[in-house]
């Protein structure tokens, strides 16, 4: 981050906003932009900090390699899963074709 | 019979129900009545099901007259709209999930719902628990019970207002970053975050799983700490719920704090924060010297670089959380689309609002090749070293005492155009999350303009009796100081 300041810098929000799978209008990407430089410019502040050698924390409360026995057990029904979904029959859940 | 619902605590309708003065159904039909006046200008609620609560109640009173003595039969609460409660809708107060139905209760609501609980509606909130006012909710803006003009505070603003307001006797809220202990400050009742992994996430809708926990919001703590106790304890559909007894907090509260040592940060009373505030924070810190705690002032050096560091995990998290949110398996699809990806990006669009675009996109670029090290890394690292310095000060002290937040609630609309200066109010109360203790916050006073301020008692990671102890001798002692 020291070395690499000017990459840094500036967020490409259009950019990003496709790797999110998010469709922006001129609008809100202008909006966006300016709240989402001035939100990075502070959060940057962590680079003041010294971290050489600290562990990265994912949970506070750090727990690994929970394990259940390996059993069969109800869950949801195929109905009650279908029910919330905007698009089904009564196997499957319908969605644009993907292959053309 | 009369019944005061709006001055109604939890203790004091569990004492009716079990005196046979009134029925769960009576109860839950005053509730409603009070919600039908008044709900129209607070809208703490997005939908209240009044057949379905009074069924549950009647089937409460069924249950009471063939024996059954559950801990909470017949006590309707309400429920932040995060919380999948089965058969009910959970909209996480967003369009993207319209027409959504919860197939499933949520581990804390099952549990609820075995102790006798009754669940009255679904309250209003932060589109997905973002925010920190209640304004970025998709269904319109919950207002503060103690001036309609201002912000009931949040995520969990709609629950805040139900309590305080007099539309609940207690409700569930969650805390990602200070939505329960903010909005019950800002509004004037009591909030409760348990540590990360006392109370099962199952069935909470995740904003950021390393983070998020559901907790009580009510009259008073003893009521925080009666919920609690139901609602604690392992839970094998969430892996990092932690498999620990679960002390009876009730029998652990007393009138006296001797023996205990509280700590007061140096960092958490500093310039910057609103004087009515600051002065009676202090005030209550005397109130608790009196009550026989040992005072003394500590050190939390990395305080200030607590909100930067949450705001990119948070979002980093929630990033990859609401990935789910594609027009697939539940809720709105856009219409008209070509192919799959111009339906997750079409439908995303049209579902989520403004906050939650944002913190996606911020979420997304963190995590992003590149700059995946100079942020989320870094930022995890520094959340170690926040931790740390809770870790230290714990090893000497029972809990802190601190404000809850910089300011009383603010008008409406006020920052809604000004995130960054949004996300700055939230400074006290992020620490807890991201170094995973508790955290619970009590009303101590209110400003001249009438508008309440809170008490912030942090305690170590799982030592919720230790804060719950402290929050209800304090709360004793400012009753009794009022009265006397």
């Amino acid at each position: 981050m020291q070395s690499d300041n000017q990459n840094v810098d500036r967020i490409d929000v259009s950019y990003v906003a496709h790797l999110a799978r998010l469709h922006l209008d001129k609008e809100e990407i202008e909006s966006f932009q300016g709240q989402l430089e001035e939100t990075l410019d502070y959060v940057r502040k962590i680079s003041e900090l010294d971290v050489e050698g600290i562990e990265p924390t994912a949970h506070a409360v750090s727990v690994q390699n929970v394990f259940r026995a390996d059993e069969e057990r109800p869950g949801l029904n195929r109905e009650q899963v279908l029910e919330n979904s905007p698009a089904h029959n009564e196997e499957q859940i319908l969605v644009p074709k993907i292959i053309e | 019979m009369s019944l005061e619902i709006e001055n109604l605590d939890l203790q004091a309708a569990v004492e009716l129900l079990e005196g046979g003065s009134c029925s769960s159904e009576e109860l839950v039909h005053a509730l409603l009545s009070r919600i039908t006046a008044r709900d129209s200008s607070l809208c703490a609620y997005l939908s209240v099901d009044g057949d379905a609560s009074l069924r549950q109640a009647r089937d409460a009173d069924k249950a009471r007259a063939s024996g059954s003595t559950a801990p909470l039969l017949g006590i309707p609460l309400a429920v932040k709209d995060v919380i999948n409660v089965s058969g009910d809708s959970c909209h996480c107060a967003s369009k993207i999930l319209e027409g959504y139905v919860s197939p499933y209760d949520a581990t804390v609501i099952g549990r609820l719902r075995d102790a006798g609980a009754v669940f009255v509606g679904r309250t209003n909130m932060d589109e997905f628990a973002m925010g920190s006012s209640t304004e970025n909710s998709a269904f319109g803006v919950t207002r503060n019970p103690c001036s309609i003009d201002h912000v009931p505070g949040g995520s969990s603003g709609g629950s805040a207002a139900a309590v305080a307001g007099g539309e609940a006797v207690a409700a569930l809220g969650s805390d990602t970053g200070g939505s329960i202990r903010q909005p019950a400050s800002f509004c004037g009742c009591v909030g409760l975050k348990p540590s990360y992994g006392r109370v099962s996430r199952y069935g909470l809708t995740a904003f950021a799983s390393s983070l998020d926990q559901i907790g009580p919001m009510t009259r008073t703590v003893r009521d925080a700490a009666a919920l609690l106790e139901v609602m604690a304890g392992h839970d094998e559909r969430d892996s990092s719920s932690i498999n620990m007894a679960v002390p009876g907090y009730s029998s652990c509260l007393g009138e006296d704090l001797r023996g205990m040592k509280l700590g007061l940060p140096k960092e958490y009373f500093v310039a910057g924060t609103d004087s009515e505030v600051d002065n009676a924070v202090r005030a209550a810190v005397e109130e608790c010297s009196k009550l026989g705690a040992e005072i003394v002032e500590i050190s939390l050096p990395h305080t200030d670089y607590a909100v930067a560091t949450y705001y990119i995990i948070a979002t980093a998290e929630a990033s990859a959380n609401l990935a789910r949110f594609d027009g697939v398996r539940y809720g709105h699809r856009a219409e008209g689309v070509i192919n799959p990806i111009d339906m997750y990006g079409k439908t995303r669009a049209q579902g989520f609002g403004a906050e939650v675009k944002r913190r996606i996109i911020l979420g997304t670029y963190v995590l992003s090749s590149g700059y995946h090290d100079a942020y989320y890394l870094r930022a995890q690292k520094v959340r170690t070293l926040i931790r740390q310095d809770f870790e230290k000060v714990f090893e000497d002290c029972d809990a802190l005492l601190t404000p809850v937040t910089p300011t009383p609630a603010y008008r409406i609309g006020e920052k809604v155009d000004d995130p960054l200066r949004m996300y700055l109010g939230d400074v006290f109360t992020v620490p807890a999350n991201l170094a995973g203790i508790c955290g619970l916050s009590v009303p101590c006073g209110v400003s001249s303009d009438g508008l309440p301020i809170g008490l912030q008692v942090l305690g170590p990671a799982f030592k919720e009796e230790n804060i719950l102890r402290v929050g209800h001798a304090y709360e004793l002692a400012r009753a009794n100081s009022k009265n006397g």
